[in-house]
């Protein structure tokens, strides 16, 4: 894990930006708040305030929490984020709630549980919507957790919506993952996701105060598997005992050390390095393609010409990708000769 | 891409009566806007913290009390003193004509008193998050 | 209401009506809107008939008043015996200053004292508590300890006047300060009359006004039940309440079945700690709105006469009579009250009255106009009395027992109400029970929806409200500001000082101590409260062994 630097470097990036970054690193809360608008409204500097920001990263212990609407993963992140300040830990917390696909707007309550630890100054918590993103994460939702990474957090918490493919998505993103389970009760038989018994490295069985849980734990206990060494714990956690929120702790620092000594931390940052560089140049050749001519032909034209099969789509698609890279490269070189 | 206009729903103090808060963080959610919404019990500066972290375009009190003055401009007041105050404050529950004025001359931008449209509620959060720049 | 053959003659009297008579009507003057709802959205259809009452057994459905199951009224002769009890909810500022009120209503002709605290008061928070600050007096009396409460009813004659006090989380500690009062003036505690609402279940649900979680908070109701039955037999421990359900956004079914929902359940914990229903059933009261819709509110209030009567009777085995009763005390609906136009809330108000009465409450409070504003203005207040005086003196509603009893539209109503009732504790049940549905959110969620409707239809026109979206005039309401006072504020500070510096130091801690044993235990509380209150314990004191010992409870987030 690299060492911390202290300033944003780079004479080539704008003063307010900079300005912020610096701000940032010194630990203002307020930066760190201007920093992820930024980047969440995806503004015209959220590029440069990330390359800024990004080598101050990778500190951070980041651990996820996926699990069904209603289940309480907010009120074990409060406890959580008490228990770690305990231990003298700084924490952050990004929540994540769904976006209304009718109105865009949404309503983000994860806060309400968290009312007692906002104003720690140990602490930041943050809410996203979606806005529009499928899965249970936003996608700024891993750069504004590398916000307060590169502001001095140990530790950092999120919380996905729940619903869709989000444990998936938060899986490859962050160290830890943490699957929040409740017992049902009546005499319903319990079903769970396909896949969530595959990627969690953390089971918490929560309310064991309202019901049953013994069947629950039993059978996540037959079904989970050990991987890449690691055996995930189940943990029975209630609003009612404290004690078990230490369990949890425990839990997961014990896996954040298993990651450092088994290889795995850094396998998995490769990983996740590999995916976001794909990821991002999707995105870019996306974006190329769509925005304005590149001087050949539009995307609009191709399209009509592959109904019209006069094209087919993988011919179109490389003829894009031609076009982008071949005008991405002249862009370059026109660059390079002006200085 | 439009940007998201963020306000801060807060109960401040012990007031529980949230019915009129709840409607309008969902009318301003049916208007596009992302609201956090804070919930009850909430002291001024846990608010002016959460407005901090968020960095909401405005923030929305609501108190049926009658403890108004002793919580509204104190809001205003905190948020001055950590140099946010260009978020937009408004309030709103059981206000007596008269500390209308006065709540103004505090730094509350808007009073919405019981019976307010919630068109015109949904209209001063959304200018307010266009003048912030959103 | 007709027999089988008349029936037969109504009902095809009534297809030529529609076929003919009515086609032309509505042909040359259409209806004003494609449906007509109650303020609870329900739908009102334009003509009930003998038609709709047909089959039903007037002995089964509605029987005498004063009889099983009481849907006509709770007493054989209503308010040709006695007038409902005319109980105006006050309270602000210091003792001091409550107390003057109470006396003003007395002098004006109030017949019942209704205690309105404080929010700190209502949080178990004392006057110089931190999380009391800018709270004191303004929506309520601040009482933080015994002596607040012995000046509180100053001059009052507690044996003679009854008293109601609207708390809840605290409701023990706030009861256990008046019966020590009361002790000290060699008030004998049977002879005490009144009620706390110690209603915890609407506070998750509705008011917000909540402390410990669940279950502990209903181990201190159940004592009161205990105690109350045995000590203070006059008293009723709760009022079971619909009124704040209904104020936080429920419709009027709503308000009903939640209500009574909680009730029953009430009555299931009384069993379940081992006593008998009949020896407190007796005692338990209920608290309902009186909302616009006059024809609604009649029937939800006699809907749920007989829905408890029945309950009570076949489902919880109660023998005594008196445990079917379900005596109610009514408040008009505040939140119907409005800032525009506030004079023109006097004719809710009156409206509002009106249907409480004709539905058959025992005791009513109605809103003053300034209710908008503020706490309730001298003159106000006067004006919000003088209503219910000229409705029982002369207006005639209080000459004959369930006046609108046999009307078509009400009848229908009243079953439509049941209906509706039952088929929402049937969707409890399904979730598990009352309190796993607070856990669920169902019942918060159930009622935001209700007023996210409601607010829709203000909005759209579809629901007019006079003075707020119509008949709209640009003027400034005059209403006579009422402030509390920084001197009562100083001397309530000063007072607290005072006691705790003076008390015997030695016995307050120690029955602090015994009181947290026996939060921990399972002995009945109410003793140790006692003790408490008598060594000079405050309400912050009291109720920070409580949170040491209960918690706090924490809230489902819905909207």
């Amino acid at each position: 894990m690299p060492a911390r630097r202290k300033r944003a470097s780079s004479s080539r990036s704008s003063p307010g930006v900079s300005a912020l970054v610096d701000s940032l690193l010194r630990g203002n809360k307020r930066a760190a708040a201007k920093l992820i608008s930024l980047i969440e409204d995806d503004e015209p500097e959220a590029a440069e305030a990330m390359a800024l920001i990004y080598p101050h990263t990778g500190h951070a212990h980041v651990v996820g929490f996926t699990g069904a609407p209603g289940v309480g993963k907010s009120s074990l992140i409060n406890r959580l984020v008490r228990l770690f300040r305990a231990r003298g830990k700084k924490v952050g917390v990004v929540a994540v709630d769904p976006t209304s696909p009718y109105s865009g707007g949404a309503v983000l309550g994860d806060r309400i549980r968290m009312a007692d630890t906002g104003v720690d100054p140990g602490v930041f918590i943050r809410s996203m919507a979606t806005r529009g993103h499928a899965g249970g994460l936003a996608l700024a939702t891993f750069d504004a957790v590398r916000v307060l990474d590169a502001m001095g957090m140990d530790i950092v918490l999120v919380e996905t919506v729940g619903a869709g493919q989000s444990e998936v998505e938060i899986a490859s993103r962050a160290h830890t993952t943490v699957v929040v389970e409740m017992p049902l009760t009546g005499d319903a038989v319990q079903t769970m996701k396909a896949g969530i018994l595959e990627i969690g490295d953390v089971y918490v069985v929560n309310k064991v105060d309202l019901a049953d849980a013994d069947t629950l734990v039993a059978n996540l206990r037959f079904q989970i598997e050990a991987r890449d060494g690691w055996m995930p714990p189940i943990i029975r956690a209630s609003a009612l005992e404290d004690q078990r929120i230490d369990e949890l702790a425990d839990a997961l620092e014990t896996h954040r050390a298993f990651l450092a000594s088994s290889g795995n931390w850094n396998k998995r940052e490769l990983d996740r390095a590999r995916q976001e560089i794909l990821e991002n140049a999707r995105r870019l050749l996306a974006q190329q393609v769509r925005g304005p001519g590149t001087g050949g032909e539009s995307f609009e034209a191709l399209a009509q010409r592959v109904v019209a099969r006069k094209l087919d789509p993988q011919s179109a698609a490389a003829r894009l990708f031609q076009e982008a890279v071949g005008g991405t490269a002249q862009r370059q070189s026109r660059r390079a000769k002006s200085g | 891409m439009a940007t998201k206009i963020r306000v801060l729903i807060a109960k401040p103090g012990l007031d529980g009566h949230d019915r009129g808060a709840k409607v309008i963080a969902r009318a301003l959610r049916d208007a596009g806007m992302e609201v956090i919404y804070t919930g009850l019990r909430q002291t001024p500066e846990d608010i002016v913290e959460a407005a901090i972290q968020e960095d909401v375009d405005a923030i929305g009190l609501s108190c049926l009390s009658g403890a108004h003055m002793a919580l509204f401009p104190e809001v205003v007041k905190l948020l001055r003193k950590r140099k946010a105050g260009d978020i937009v404050v408004a309030g709103g529950g059981i206000i007596p004509e008269d500390d209308v004025p006065k709540l103004k001359k505090a730094g509350i931008k808007a009073v919405f008193g019981p019976g307010t449209p919630l068109s015109d509620v949904v209209e001063f959060f959304q200018k307010a998050g266009k003048a912030k720049g959103a | 209401m007709a027999d089988a053959e008349d029936l037969e003659a109504v009902k095809a009297r009534l297809k030529t009506w529609e076929g003919t008579t009515l086609k032309d009507s509505l042909k040359a003057l259409p209806e004003r809107r494609k449906e007509f709802v109650t303020t609870s959205s329900r739908s009102v259809r334009r003509l009930y008939t003998p038609l709709d009452v047909a089959g039903k057994s007037y002995s089964e459905r509605l029987g005498n008043p004063g009889e099983f199951p009481f849907t006509r009224g709770i007493h054989p002769t209503m308010y040709r015996g006695r007038l409902w009890t005319m109980r105006m909810f006050s309270g602000y500022g210091s003792a001091e200053d409550t107390n003057k009120r109470f006396k003003y209503l007395i002098e004006h002709g109030e017949t019942g004292l209704s205690v309105a605290f404080d929010m700190p008061t209502l949080y178990g928070y004392d006057t110089d508590a931190k999380e009391a600050k800018g709270e004191f007096g303004t929506c309520g009396v601040a009482v933080s300890s015994v002596e607040d409460m012995e000046i509180l009813f100053n001059a009052i004659d507690v044996a003679r006047v009854s008293t109601s006090m609207t708390i809840n989380s605290p409701a023990s500690v706030v009861w256990a300060m008046y019966l020590a009062m009361a002790e000290k003036r060699d008030v004998p505690w049977t002879k005490l009359r009144g009620t706390i609402q110690n209603d915890i279940l609407k506070e998750y649900e509705a008011q917000k006004e909540w402390i410990f979680p669940p279950e502990p908070s209903m181990r201190l109701v159940v004592d009161t039940f205990e105690f109350g039955a045995k000590e203070v037999p006059q008293w009723n421990p709760i009022s079971i309440s619909g009124y704040h359900i209904r104020e936080a956004g429920a419709t009027a079914g709503q308000e009903l079945a939640f209500t009574l929902a909680n009730g029953m359940e009430y009555v299931r914990w009384g069993i379940d700690r081992g006593l008998r229903v009949d020896d407190f059933a007796p005692r338990l009261s209920f608290f309902f709105n009186a909302h616009n819709d006059l024809f609604e509110e009649i029937a939800k209030y006699r809907a749920a006469r007989r829905i408890w009567a029945r309950e009570m009777r076949d489902t919880f085995g109660a023998k005594n009579p008196r445990s079917w009763l379900l005596r109610t005390h009514a408040q008009t609906a505040g939140v119907s009250l409005t800032a525009q136009q506030p004079e023109m809330n006097i004719v809710r108000t009156t409206i509002q009255a009106l249907a409480a009465v004709l539905g058959g409450t025992q005791s009513l409070h109605t809103n003053s106009y300034d209710e908008a504003y503020q706490v309730p203005g001298e003159k106000a207040v006067r004006i919000a009395l003088r209503t219910q005086q000229i409705l029982a003196h002369e207006s005639g509603v209080a000459n004959t027992v369930d006046p609108l009893g046999g009307s078509y539209y009400l009848e229908a109503l009243t079953d439509e109400l049941e209906e509706e009732a039952y088929r929402y504790f049937d969707r409890i049940q399904e979730l598990g029970g009352v309190i796993p549905a607070i856990r669920k959110g169902f019942f918060q969620q159930e009622i935001a929806n209700s007023a996210y409707r409601y607010q829709m239809e203000i909005e759209d026109k579809e629901r007019i409200i006079v003075g707020v979206n119509d008949f709209v005039v640009d003027e400034q309401p005059e209403v006579e500001p009422l402030k509390v006072s920084e001197a009562s504020y100083r001397a309530q500070l000063e007072r607290l000082k005072r006691m705790r510096r003076t008390r015997d130091s030695k016995k307050h801690e120690r029955a602090l101590d015994r009181l947290r044993r026996a939060c921990d235990g399972d002995d009945n509380t109410m003793p140790l409260i006692l003790d408490a209150v008598r060594a000079r314990a405050t309400l912050g004191e009291i109720c920070d062994v409580m949170r040491e010992v209960f918690g706090v409870w924490e809230e489902p987030l819905l909207y």
